[in-house]
């Protein structure tokens, strides 16, 4: 087929505004992008935190269990550490210190109190080896020891935060739909507006020959070139805004120190989007312009 | 072969049709045969090319072009047909944004002809209507005169099996005329079927072939 610009388009369609505003909505694309994946992770992550840890309260933590055999005594909330270090469902069993006790409850009883003269239950944080241990079986073995204690999961937690997580993930999503839409609208109004000015030309190679395909690849081609450049432009002017995200985000993704991934699924999928974009807007482009120059040479003979 | 058979032409659409252009049109013409197409302006000689070269439908009847029933070749199969076909336009359909050569170059690369071919077929084709010098040259930097030669030059190019041109000396001096009519007997002679339409009788008279004569939408002679 012809390999040069012989319907014109190069001078046509480079001058438009569509890389322009295909780069506007590769700009929005990427923050909703940007912005689901890191709910998503932040989410992850805390669900993950939340899902493996439990909370053991002891009522009068330092009142004696009865004697067993003669045996030395033992405080209510020992007996209980006794029964939960040998456990090997927990990955950690962690009894909060008074100054930790009182960092905790700072917020609500102020600093000038001394969480030792009130009477607080014993308090034991919980690190769980997997997700799946089972916290009623504690619960039981524990206040088989010392009546009255009480072990917390946080699946209150975990749901509130899933909901919160997947509305969020949701309306990031539906924006991208609607960006999409857009775009395809954008791509739809420059097809038709590049058929109007071009017709003649059209109608002078589809009289020489040129079949269907070859006039809707020619027209797509160049769109999608215009919506990928777009593409690009608006993902770079989106990568700072991506980054700063990622800044103020890093505080609740506590974790493994930053390193280079060296698998790709070690790589974080918001930096598998970003260079996805230009190719999906040239991808968006290249489809609508096909289909819609497709059909519109159907009215030709 | 060119095959018509009681071919009626309106415009507009089945719903709505539009006047009748051309009535109850039927003749036949062998493989490199030549036509003139004559008749007054408004007869329909240039709605009859439009069939033959495939940009329209016949609103009634059997329109056959090179072996083919237009009727039943579906659209997908038209545009391989019209490649096989040249049309010299009156208004020359120059694209203005490509040069003489690759207006001229335009059917071959639409065959997926090589480029070393290509660059040897204009070059051959820029001589015989003596414009090498202005290959390079964008129609509205032409004269009407030259751009008729590279619209000639582009129908042949390809060495078409038919020929069509309308008209194709409307706008060349009598040297440029004779000189280019004879490009177009040249290829009749190789093989290709030529009909061509035109109001210029002295041009019939110097080089006589049987004619096809239109008034009003119908064919009163054919011979």
């Amino acid at each position: 087929m012809a390999s040069r610009d012989d319907l014109g388009l190069r001078r046509l369609l480079g001058q438009e505004m569509l890389p322009l505003l295909v780069a506007a909505m590769a700009f929005l694309a990427a923050l909703s992008i940007g912005g689901a994946l890191e709910a998503q992770a932040v989410s992850r992550h805390w669900q993950a935190g939340a899902a493996r840890s439990a909370t053991v309260l002891v009522p009068n933590p330092d009142q004696p269990l009865p004697r067993r055999d003669n045996g030395p005594e033992v405080t209510r909330i020992d007996g209980v550490l006794r029964v939960l270090r040998p456990n090997q469902d927990l990955a950690q069993v962690h009894q909060l210190s008074p100054d930790e006790l009182g960092r905790l409850l700072g917020p609500w009883l102020g600093n000038a109190t001394d969480p030792r003269s009130l009477r607080l239950p014993g308090v034991i944080a919980l690190r769980l080896e997997r997700d799946d241990v089972d916290l009623v079986v504690i619960g039981q073995q524990v206040a088989a020891i010392a009546p009255g204690t009480t072990t917390e999961g946080h699946n209150a937690w975990i749901g509130r935060l899933l909901t919160l997580a997947t509305s969020l993930e949701a309306c990031a999503f539906a924006v991208l739909g609607l960006v999409g839409l857009v775009a395809i609208a954008v791509v739809i109004a420059a097809t038709r507006a590049g058929l109007a000015a071009r017709r003649e030309a059209i109608e002078i190679v589809h009289g020489l020959g040129a079949p269907d395909t070859y006039i809707a690849g020619r027209f797509a081609g160049r769109i999608a070139s215009s919506a990928g450049f777009g593409g690009l432009l608006g993902t770079l002017c989106a990568a700072p805004v991506l980054a700063g995200l990622a800044v103020l985000s890093a505080p609740f993704l506590e974790g493994a120190p930053f390193a280079l991934p060296t698998r790709i699924e070690d790589v974080p999928p918001i930096l598998l989007a970003v260079p996805v974009l230009p190719l999906a807007c040239a991808l968006i482009g290249y489809l609508t312009a096909r289909l819609t120059v497709g059909r519109w040479l159907r009215s030709l003979p | 072969m060119i095959r018509l058979e009681s071919v009626g032409l309106h415009y507009g659409t089945a719903s709505r049709p539009g006047p009748l252009v051309l009535e109850d049109i039927s003749f036949s013409l062998p493989a490199g045969g030549f036509r003139w197409l004559q008749g007054p302006s408004g007869a329909g000689k240039s709605s009859l090319m439009r069939l033959l070269h495939l940009e329209l439908r016949p609103s009634g009847g059997q329109l056959v072009v090179l072996d083919n029933d237009i009727n039943v070749l579906s659209r997908h199969d038209l545009p391989a047909l019209r490649r096989r076909i040249g049309m010299v336009f009156q208004d020359f359909r120059l694209l203005q944004h490509l040069n003489a050569f690759d207006n001229i170059a335009l059917p071959l690369r639409l065959a997926k002809a090589p480029e070393k071919l290509i660059a040897e077929d204009v070059g051959e084709m820029l001589r015989w209507v003596e414009l090498t010098k202005k290959a390079s040259h964008f129609p509205p930097e032409l004269s009407g005169g030259e751009q008729q030669r590279i619209a000639i030059a582009r129908a042949v190019v390809g060495r078409p099996r038919l020929l069509l041109a309308d008209e194709p000396t409307g706008n060349l001096d009598d040297t440029q005329a004779l000189r280019q009519m004879r490009l177009l007997g040249e290829l009749n002679r190789l093989g290709t079927t030529v009909v061509v339409a035109t109001h210029n009788d002295s041009l019939v008279e110097r080089f006589p072939n049987p004619s096809l004569r239109l008034e009003d939408g119908r064919l009163v002679q054919n011979g």
